[in-house]
């Protein structure tokens, strides 16, 4: 029972950190806001099905092909939308969220909701941990949650890139004068945080149906994590999910599993009443604390 | 080259209008009174035509008057700047305390309404009281994420009828009733807002909006403002829940679907933001509108999505602020010296 709660909190808490990775870098970290990233992530999922199914592609080239073009069309999104809005936040945050609720009412119209819509799994069969069957996908989706995580920490922290990421975010102004070109800036980070979308898409969706709701609880878990660990740094999201993975998987296994969702509203709640800029926030305390 | 450009001024009546009281003709009076009696006297005579257009449309004009609060009490939050993605959640709360009240103490609908509605508020706010001290974003996000947890959670608990919600609940006593409910509940707080707004009180709002560090560097407890507006926004909102709820003689979780965060949402945005009168203008175009598309289903959720990007990158002004700039103001063409 123990064992099984570790390795199964483990992998929970990856799947979190893989979802809430890619809103991070571009929310948190670059200050654009995409809302649409349930959409995408989805968008990502019913990509690599369609090419599977309807055109017969490898799953290599499929996976390729999916991340490069929800990729371009983050980065779409930004020239085409958003720098038109950009600066006001609040045009920002309800044109991509209209984005996202657009594209995943779009595919519940298209009748994009029947069992057989689910991606095949990378490799088949299982091992035992402790005990604990755990199949290949999930051990493969800690290696990409693991990888992404290095990724993310060298990209932001030590790459040019990156580092002009955070400088956006952080004064925009002081930013361009220092010689970063904002706009391109921030439509790479949108397309970085989408292409993020689709790789964590593509791992996880096959453990589970594909499901129109699976859109809206992504940007649930991608905000709860955020908002817990504090929205733009790296540690923080980590941090955020192994919280919430192992409080779901404890909360799943000793109560009840339909519980798990309640893990969320009290964890949120609590958060926002202790330290309102998450366990990790730090520079963005002073602007959202008024 | 001989360019032009575009020049706006006052018309004549408007400039006379501004600030003398005393008005010295009909046709003045009536360009200051026309703008605000067409809206009323046209809501209130609109019920009565209901041998007319049929019951279908008065029902249409039900559902329009409930957007139409969400919408306003939306246009609240943003004038104290809490912009809200989540109205679904003041929408569910009176919905639901409504059917409760109705199902657990039998109450009659003219108790249970008020007390949903005081009660619905007052839950609102307590569950928004931590996240008031964010801004902006961070508020929008929390507010977005509440309604989906919430239904989320009376699916997990079964607490309140669960996935089946509580059907059977007691009937609204006759058709007058309503109709007039609605529409009357809506031009209170309608014109009730817009008074406020335009108070000490509504000033010191809009200045939490506009700088709210200055405005508590005038020693004025900003949060305290800012749970009243909430209070306010959610006894709207929760009164529209409340009172459809015994509408429908039936509550669920659809109380908190996205459709009632993003139609209000929508209807504001496309109304013109911060005037109240825009987002109900808002509503009486989207609401029929959305019933005339009802044969389309859920691709209705499409269509408003779009109409919101298009409105918020496209048109940003909205309806209302370009209808009153045509009516305050005229434009020519003159040559640029």
């Amino acid at each position: 029972m123990i064992s099984s709660v570790i390795v199964y909190g483990l992998v929970n808490s990856v799947i979190l950190t893989l979802i809430a990775i890619g809103f991070s870098l571009t929310f948190g970290i670059s200050g654009v806001a995409n809302f649409a990233y349930g959409g995408f992530y989805l968008f990502s999922g019913y990509l690599t099905w369609m090419l599977l199914n309807y055109l017969g592609l490898p799953f290599a080239l499929a996976i390729v092909i999916t991340v490069v073009v929800v990729g371009i069309l983050g980065f779409l999104t930004y020239w085409v939308i958003l720098l038109r809005v950009r600066g006001i936040v609040l045009s920002e945050v309800i044109a991509t969220f209209a984005l996202g609720v657009g594209m995943l009412e779009f595919f519940r119209w298209k009748g994009f909701v029947t069992y057989e819509f689910t991606l095949p799994f990378f490799i088949k069969g299982s091992i035992e941990i402790a005990g604990v069957p755990l199949d290949y996908q999930r051990l493969l989706i800690i290696g990409i949650g693991l990888a992404m995580i290095v990724f993310l920490y060298i990209f932001i922290h030590h790459t040019r890139i990156g580092l002009s990421f955070r400088g956006i975010a952080q004064n925009e102004r002081t930013a361009i004068s220092l010689g970063i070109e904002s706009d391109w800036t921030a439509a790479l980070s949108l397309a970085l945080g989408s292409a993020m979308a689709a790789i964590a898409a593509i791992a996880i969706l096959p453990l589970g149906i594909i499901s129109i709701n699976v859109g809206y609880d992504v940007l649930l878990i991608a905000v709860a994590v955020g908002i817990i660990g504090g929205l733009e740094s790296v540690p923080g999201i980590l941090v955020g999910s192994f919280i919430l993975g192992y409080a779901q998987v404890i909360t799943g296994m000793y109560i009840a599993p339909e519980w798990m969702m309640v893990v969320y509203l009290v964890a949120i709640v609590l958060v926002l009443a202790i330290k309102p800029s998450g366990i990790f926030g730090k520079f963005k305390e002073l602007e959202e604390r008024v | 080259m001989v360019r032009y450009r575009k020049e706006r001024l006052d018309r004549g009546i408007k400039v006379r209008c501004e600030d003398i009281f005393a008005l010295s003709s009909y046709r003045e009076t009536l360009y200051l009174l026309l703008p605000r009696a067409l809206p009323v006297v046209a809501l209130l005579i609109l019920p009565m035509l209901k041998g007319v257009v049929g019951l279908y449309w008065e029902k249409v004009l039900i559902i329009t008057c409930a957007i139409a609060l969400l919408a306003i009490s939306w246009d609240l939050l943003a004038s104290v700047g809490l912009v809200s993605l989540g109205q679904a959640l003041f929408f569910g709360a009176g919905a639901y305390l409504a059917g409760f009240f109705n199902r657990s103490f039998g109450w009659p609908p003219f108790l249970t309404i008020p007390f949903a509605t005081l009660g619905g508020a007052l839950c609102c706010t307590l569950l928004l009281l931590p996240v008031l001290r964010l801004r902006g974003v961070y508020f929008a996000i929390v507010t977005l994420i509440l309604p989906l947890l919430l239904a989320r959670v009376i699916e997990a608990t079964k607490i309140l009828g669960g996935t089946e919600g509580m059907s059977a609940l007691s009937p609204l006593p006759n058709i007058w009733f309503e109709l007039y409910v609605p529409v009357i509940a809506l031009l209170v707080c309608l014109f009730g807002f817009r008074r406020l707004i335009n108070e000490d009180y509504g000033l010191v709002l809009q200045g939490i909006r506009d700088n709210d560090r200055a405005v508590m560097s005038g020693a004025i407890n900003i949060y305290r403002f800012k749970a009243q507006a909430v209070f306010m926004a959610a006894a709207a909102g929760a009164f529209a829940g409340a009172f459809m709820t015994h509408y429908y003689q039936f509550v669920g979780m659809p109380a908190f679907a996205l459709d009632y965060s993003i139609l209000p949402l929508t209807c504001a945005v496309l109304g013109g933001v911060g005037s109240f009168a825009g987002p109900v203008i808002g509503a009486f175009i989207l609401v029929p509108l959305s019933e005339l598309l009802r044969a389309f289903g859920t691709l209705r959720v499409v269509f408003y999505s779009a109409i919101l990007i298009i409105c918020v990158v496209g048109l940003p002004e909205g309806v209302f602020h370009y209808i009153s700039r045509k009516y305050h103001q005229f434009e020519r063409v003159v040559k640029i010296e």
